[in-house]
């Protein structure tokens, strides 16, 4: 069911994608724009409202843009941090660990993907949200099985 | 009436609004610090390219926008890639009062833990304008 969970999350339509420009052009400024269906509405609102401390770096926008990026995403704003005071995480999610769990570890340590939050390191597709078994290439290791 | 397009330019910059030139933003951060700073020597493209490449805690600018801002960066978190920054190389840069102001808050943020001053941002531009494609 985790891969399921997976393949149902990453299934999202180009029309989704484009219905959130302004998403796209901030967030996808210094990552990919990742699907948005891989965190919660309410978990994208707890990322959105931690931008000045966005996993180390600042993030930062101006209201404005803070509020047309949230309702993009239908993130309510004003979300708290849960109990574990931490970001929510796309890479600790049960189905991410267990598609992922074949990769080696210094792989996502390795110079050329330097993080498991540089998608486009593997997945040649993700721009377009493809991220399929066959088309994975992980750079210096062999094509995944 | 000789004035008028410099007041206009002034103002876009001051405003934060669209369509300003590299050369209006550095006039436009130079003013600031002048007003910040006794004595002003003006922008200085040397401190410039020291502040650039200097590692002001884990990081500098060079860290992301590499030692070369003629050519293309990447980001050292993430590993994106990252258009060129000097203007030379990419015409899109320092085209926005906004847009260059978000990312120098964010950047600076990160790479200094404070704020740059108008001075620091006027020195960085002076430098990064002297930067030809190629080089």
């Amino acid at each position: 069911m985790a891969i399921f969970g997976g393949r149902a999350a990453l299934a999202e339509t180009p029309a989704a994608a484009s219905a959130a420009p302004a998403y796209r052009a901030e967030c996808g400024a210094c990552h990919l724009a990742y699907p948005t269906r891989l965190l919660t509405t309410r978990e994208w609102g707890i990322v959105l409202d931690h931008l000045e401390d966005h996993y180390g770096v600042d993030a930062s926008v101006d209201g404005a843009t803070l509020t047309r990026v949230a309702k993009q995403l239908e993130a309510p704003l004003a979300s708290r941090l849960g109990d574990t005071g931490r970001l929510p995480r796309i890479t600790t999610k049960a189905w991410f660990v267990d598609e992922h769990h074949e990769v080696a570890a210094g792989a996502f340590r390795s110079s050329a993907v330097k993080s498991a939050a540089n998608c486009t390191a593997c997945h040649a597709g993700a721009e377009r949200g493809n991220f399929e078994e066959d088309t994975v290439r992980v750079p210096g290791g062999k094509r995944h099985e | 009436m000789r004035r008028f397009p410099f007041l206009v330019a002034a103002t876009l910059v001051a405003s934060g609004t669209h369509a300003a030139t590299p050369d209006d933003l550095l006039r436009g951060y130079a003013r600031q610090a002048r007003a910040e700073v006794a004595r002003y020597a003006g922008p200085s493209a040397e401190a410039g390219r020291r502040f650039f490449t200097t590692r002001h805690s884990d990081w500098s600018c060079a860290s992301c926008h590499t030692s070369d801002p003629a050519r293309p960066g990447r980001h050292a978190v993430t590993g994106k890639s990252i258009e060129p920054l000097a203007p030379a190389s990419n015409t899109e840069r320092f085209r926005d009062a906004t847009r260059v102001e978000k990312w120098f808050k964010r950047n600076c943020n990160d790479t200094l833990d404070r704020a740059c001053s108008a001075a620091e941002k006027a020195d960085v531009l002076a430098y990064l304008l002297t930067i030809r494609q190629g080089t």
